[in-house]
């Protein structure tokens, strides 16, 4: 092949001297695997490692081949590339959508320890032995060994790898957005489509992956649009349409999801491009966006062709080869060798041509015709009709071709082989309409035999395809097609608009059907011979998916999962055709038969930053603080997280162990006086004519002849039996209760209790209002409460006759108005004093004070619990998980036999509620009085039962009781009821076993002595 | 990610509510002598039919009402929206409600309707 002499001589070789929408004027370094190079203002890191002449730039998955830049674009399955330092780095993005700005700093992928010598690249060398579903066939046995192997495998497996540092230091944001008309995708056919729409006033958005809008035109010669060159007609489009106050244009914004009800997600990246990413704008913004209609321009994907050899660096698509040097002045080959199945890539063989390039055209056709045929003819470029490159080879770059005639249906060889030098392959496969936002909506496909590709059939959503996603890859009715969906488009959001006239495009004719060659054959028999790869970035080969077919996995899902082709971060964009039609080719079936796989969001990668937003650390759950949150953490508080609140959890004095301090708390308690914030648990305000009635059907016991100003503690069931909250309600009037709920149920009581309001007691009139944030709790408890309330200043009797258990009285507490409940959750004397949110540090500062004297002791959650568990009282959630009824706790008592109706009632009679091994409520003393044993821990009657054990229960609450100076712990256990003065056994992890009797769950005060003080 | 037009609000996200599952459950009261397992079907026995389905919703980041939707769950197209206590209008939500297999069981029969709720509602 003769060389012809390069006209270029200032730029780098790989320069082309062609138009290119890059800014020679502004050269920028970037550094690449340690080393620096230089692109300019406007390239890819993949077009200025070209212009560098760098073509290896990453290892593939399985085999750890070398691999170069495939396409120009977002269906990049190679050349994928971790960028960033540290903090900032991110791996797998394409080489091909990354913007290039000083400093940029970029590392292959994939590698050990470098890119040219890989270790992991023997894997091809024993590529016979890494069939399709090698793991599947290789890891099965001995099954014990499987730890072993997932170990080494996982090791192996995923790509990239992720910041070392996983606190993501960049912000992202994001926007909620309405509009009547998204047009996804910026190419002709979407501005067309845009400022159709836009005429009429309506509210578009318009958004595009790339950094320009523009699509395909970028990287085309010799097209012109309303008599100007494409480019010129889109830079006027953009001017129009950003002088539009209802447009909004959105480049570098990817559509990448497309769900129900036309609600879409998309990923702007905002300062990406930037050197240094300015603080007051975020690294990338998510876009939610309700789009009345959505106007799909997508575009489409060129497909490779399947030939051993095709994944050598310097193998390319011919529409990326064109994009390259039309877009960024980058010839990536001198010696460049065309092989296609279409007309499309005869514009690339004339662009390369005109660049400088010495071309060979190898058509798989024997029969093309055209203008773009004639014109390459006439140009002097060989062609060779009917032939097909048969094998590719190369060390780290493709550096020679066999090519061979070939019969009508590209698969058998039909002649003799020819050998040529070449440093460059652009391929054409014809082209895959993008159809993953339409398909992702739930869109229809049909397969279109001519053009042979699946394109959009009926939509789901309110949505429309237009251009080349629609397969009207002709440019001139894609304008036309764009118009009317900009018209219809508007007309469907209630805006009318004149249809605008489309402009003429000048381009040279083509023929849009490609000859149908999913394999090109090698002259070996079936899986022999070279690798022709059909997914790039899985590395699955023409033989693997005909393999898996005879394997039995005909059905397309199957093949990708066994396979993996179709999988990873480009989804098959460029594989997925090729891929199900060498299936069908083995299944001796259709290819609309076969089918594609589900399309699923996203359409390309989203970092979850993105996703994520500003939810993350303080901001991923609201923190709910007591408004004496001041005093606990001014205290030295411990705290814990009880749902969304922030309770305190202990009040260490010194070096105090929680340990030490809990125990300290629980025995002030009961020999002084404690004091715990109780202000998060749950209030609801009930009023209206019916608010009793409510109740009683409500609650298990009767509440029609409470008392004003009397209390009574109530459980809540599903109506399947089982309790769901418990708590104390108050009558506060006739018509007018207080009801408390547990801290973590407050919001599902009030939920429910609505539910049966609104859905099946309509007829009631009650009114609910939460209340829990209007009030702020202090609960005093101990022998010295009365004292200590006296002392602070409480203007009515507190003599148990006139103030007596249960009860509720409204009075003022050192000036302040308050509502005090004596209610007791401790079995001392005990009054949860009220106040108005607002007053309640002032509260606990002056009882504190009031205390002092006598001994007053903040509490926490910690020795709440132990408190309760001294006196057998049960924690919802903790006793129960939603599978206990009263009686299972022992509590028939507060269960109404008289009542006709409340909630749980007729499941309380079903039979099996009342069979004896359910598991119930008990005690345990463990034979170790110093031993806490785990909450958790499994009850078994026989350790030395064999495995695995019959399992009796398991204890709920355990601690250790200063009160009772030993171990205490309560247990549901199966038939327990029934078993007390039985020992239980408890196998540790440790192997060793813990002993206990099971008692009455009550052990302090059995008797209830202590309840006036 | 749905719009439910809430007949109270108006069309809002599906992020504002919270699905209640079936419509339409009459609760049998307690003193009616139904069979635990006549009862089961009432507490337990849920539909999940492909097509039609007509469901409770509640605007609970809202309004908080509850409202009954019919809603197509392979298209999740949402065909009528109508308030708690009464009965879909259109032709299909009707022809769904009639179809269901839990219209005349004894579950259903035990539930006494109040005037106000017909259909019952649950």
């Amino acid at each position: 092949m003769a060389f012809r002499t390069n006209a270029s001589s200032a730029q780098p070789m790989t320069r082309s001297n062609t138009a290119a929408r890059i800014d020679r004027n502004k050269p920028i370094e970037f550094t690449f695997d340690g080393r620096s190079y230089t692109g300019f203002a406007g390239d890819t890191l993949a077009s200025a490692l070209l212009a560098n002449d760098v073509h290896l730039v990453g290892r593939s998955f399985k085999y750890h081949r070398p691999r170069g830049i495939l396409s120009a674009g977002s269906e990049e399955p190679n050349a994928l590339i971790r960028l960033g330092k540290g903090a900032y780095a991110e791996p797998n993005l394409r080489a091909t959508q990354i913007e290039i700005f000083d400093g940029l700093y970029a590392e292959s992928q994939n590698r050990t320890p470098s890119l040219k010598f890989d270790i992991g690249a023997i894997n091809s060398v024993l590529g016979r032995f890494f069939p399709a579903g090698f793991y599947y066939k290789t890891f099965m046995w001995p099954a014990a060994m499987w730890m072993s192997y997932e170990h080494v495998i996982r090791h192996a497996a995923g790509l990239g790898k992720a910041a070392e540092d996983h606190n993501d230091p960049d912000r992202y944001e994001k926007t909620h957005a309405h509009c009547d008309i998204l047009v996804a995708g910026g190419g002709a056919a979407g501005l067309m489509a845009a400022m159709q729409a836009a005429q009429s006033g309506a509210r578009v958005i318009l958004a595009d992956e790339q950094n320009e809008f523009g699509g395909w035109l970028l990287g085309e010669a010799n097209i012109s649009i309303g008599g100007v060159p494409a480019l010129v007609w889109v830079s006027a489009m953009l001017t129009d349409l950003a002088a539009l106050p209802n447009v909004t244009l959105l480049p570098r914004t990817t559509v990448f999801g497309y769900m129900d009800h036309n609600y879409l997600t998309l990923n702007e990246r905002v300062t990406d491009h930037l050197p240094t990413r300015p603080a007051h704008l975020p690294r990338q913004r998510l876009w939610k966006v309700r789009a009345k209609q959505v106007i799909i321009a997508q575009g489409a994907h060129e497909r490779p062709l399947v030939f051993a050899g095709n994944d050598l660096p310097g193998v390319m698509l011919a529409g990326a080869v064109r994009t390259y040097i039309n877009r960024y002045g980058v010839c990536p080959g001198r010696r460049a060798i065309v092989v296609c199945n279409n007309d499309d890539a005869y514009r690339t063989a004339l662009d390369l041509y005109n660049a400088g390039a010495d071309v060979v055209i190898t058509d798989l056709r024997n029969d093309a015709k055209g203008p773009l045929i004639t014109a390459a003819r006439n140009a002097g470029i060989e062609i060779l009709r009917g032939h097909a490159i048969i094998a590719a080879y190369g060390n780290q770059r493709v550096a020679r071709v066999e090519i061979a005639p070939v019969d009508d249906s590209v698969t058998a060889i039909s002649g003799d082989i020819l050998h040529r030098d070449c440093d460059l392959i652009s391929m054409s496969g014809g082209l895959s309409p993008a159809v993953h936002l339409h398909s992702q909506a739930r869109g229809k496909l049909q397969w279109d035999g001519a053009k042979l590709c699946f394109r959009p059939s009926a939509t789901h959503e309110p949505s429309f395809n237009i251009g080349a996603c629609n397969a009207s890859f002709d440019l001139a009715t894609a304008l036309k097609e764009a118009i009317r969906a900009g018209t219809k488009a508007a007309a469907a959001t209630n805006h009318q608009t004149i249809a605008l006239t489309a402009p003429d495009v000048v381009s040279a004719n083509q023929n849009w059907k490609p000859l149908a060659a999913w394999k090109i054959p090698n002259g070996h028999g079936a899986g022999r011979g070279p690798k022709a790869f059909v997914d790039f970035q899985n590395d699955v080969t023409a033989s693997d998916v005909s393999l898996a077919a005879r394997e039995g996995y005909q059905s397309v899902e199957h093949l990708k999962r066994y396979t993996t082709t179709g999988m990873g971060t480009d989804q098959g964009k460029t594989s997925n055709i090729n891929a199900l039609a060498i299936l069908a080719d083995a299944l001796g079936n259709e290819i609309p038969e076969v089918g594609t796989t589900t399309f699923r969001m996203p359409y390309t990668p989203s970092s979850i930053g993105a996703i994520a937003g500003r939810d993350i650390g303080d901001l991923f759950d609201p923190v709910r603080l007591t408004r004496m949150d001041a005093w606990h953490r001014a205290n030295g508080a411990k705290f814990e997280h009880v749902g969304q609140w922030m309770r305190a959890w202990y009040y260490p004095k010194g070096d105090e162990t929680i340990h030490e301090a809990v125990n300290r708390e629980v025995k002030a308690a009961r020999t002084t006086a404690g004091l715990l914030d109780a202000s998060t648990l749950g209030k609801i305000d009930i009023r209206g004519r019916d608010a009793a009635e409510f109740l009683n059907r409500l609650y298990t016991n009767a509440w029609s002849k409470l008392g004003v100003g009397k209390c009574r503690y109530g459980l809540m069931l599903k109506d399947d039996g089982m309790v769901m909250d418990d708590g104390v309600t108050t009558r506060l009037g006739e018509n007018h209760f207080h009801m408390t709920t547990t801290t973590g149920g407050a919001a599902g009581v009030l939920d429910w209790m609505e539910e049966w309001l609104q859905t099946e007691w309509p007829d009631l009139e009650v009114y609910l209002t939460s209340v829990t944030e209007q009030w702020a709790v202090a609960t005093l408890s101990g022998p010295n409460a009365g004292k200590i309330l006296q002392d602070a200043g409480i203007d009515f009797d507190l003599s148990p006759a006139e103030f007596p258990f249960m009860s509720m009285k409204e009075g003022h507490i050192g000036g302040l108005p308050a509502r005090i409940f004596r209610i007791s959750f401790t079995g001392e004397l005990s009054y949860e004093i009220n106040v108005a949110a607002r007053h309640g540090l002032a509260l606990w500062t002056h009882l504190m004070t009031a205390g002092k004297p006598h001994g007053i002791t903040p509490y926490g959650t910690e020795a709440m619990h132990v408190l309760r568990a001294e006196k057998g009282f049960i924690i919802v959630g903790q006793e129960t998980d939603g599978s206990v009824t009263p009686h299972d706790l022992g509590m028939d008592w507060i269960v109404s036999k008289a009542k006709s109706d409340f909630i749980g009632k007729r499941a309380l009679a079903r039979e099996t509620m009342a069979y004896d091994n359910r598991k119930q409520l008990v005690g345990l003393l463990c034979s170790e009085p110093s031993t806490v044993i785990p909450e958790g821990a499994h009850a078994v009657l026989d350790p030395d039962q064999p495995m695995p054990m019959e399992m009796l229960g398991q204890v709920t609450s355990s601690y250790f009781s200063p009160n009772c100076g030993r171990s205490i712990a309560m247990a549901m256990l199966k038939g327990g009821h029934a078993r007390k003065g039985q020992t239980v056994f408890f196998p540790m992890l440790d192997g060793t076993v813990l002993k206990a009797e099971i008692v009455d769950p009550v052990f302090f005060d059995p008797k209830g002595e202590r309840i006036d003080g | 990610m749905l719009i439910i037009t809430c007949p109270f609000c108006g069309p809002r996200d599906e992020a504002e509510f919270a699905c209640g599952g079936e419509a339409h459950i009459a609760r049998p009261l307690a003193e009616n002598k139904i069979s635990d397992a006549h009862f089961a079907d009432y507490l337990f026995m849920r539909d999940n039919p492909k097509g039609l389905f007509l469901e409770r919703w509640r605007h609970s980041a809202g309004c908080r009402r509850w409202f009954n939707v019919a809603r197509d769950t392979v298209s999740h197209e949402i065909i009528e929206i109508y308030p708690m206590g009464s009965l879909p209008k259109k032709a299909s939500p009707k022809a769904a409600y009639k179809a269901s297999w839990r219209r005349d069981t004894a579950a259903e029969k035990a539930a006494v309707r109040s005037p106000n709720k017909a259909g019952g509602s649950k």
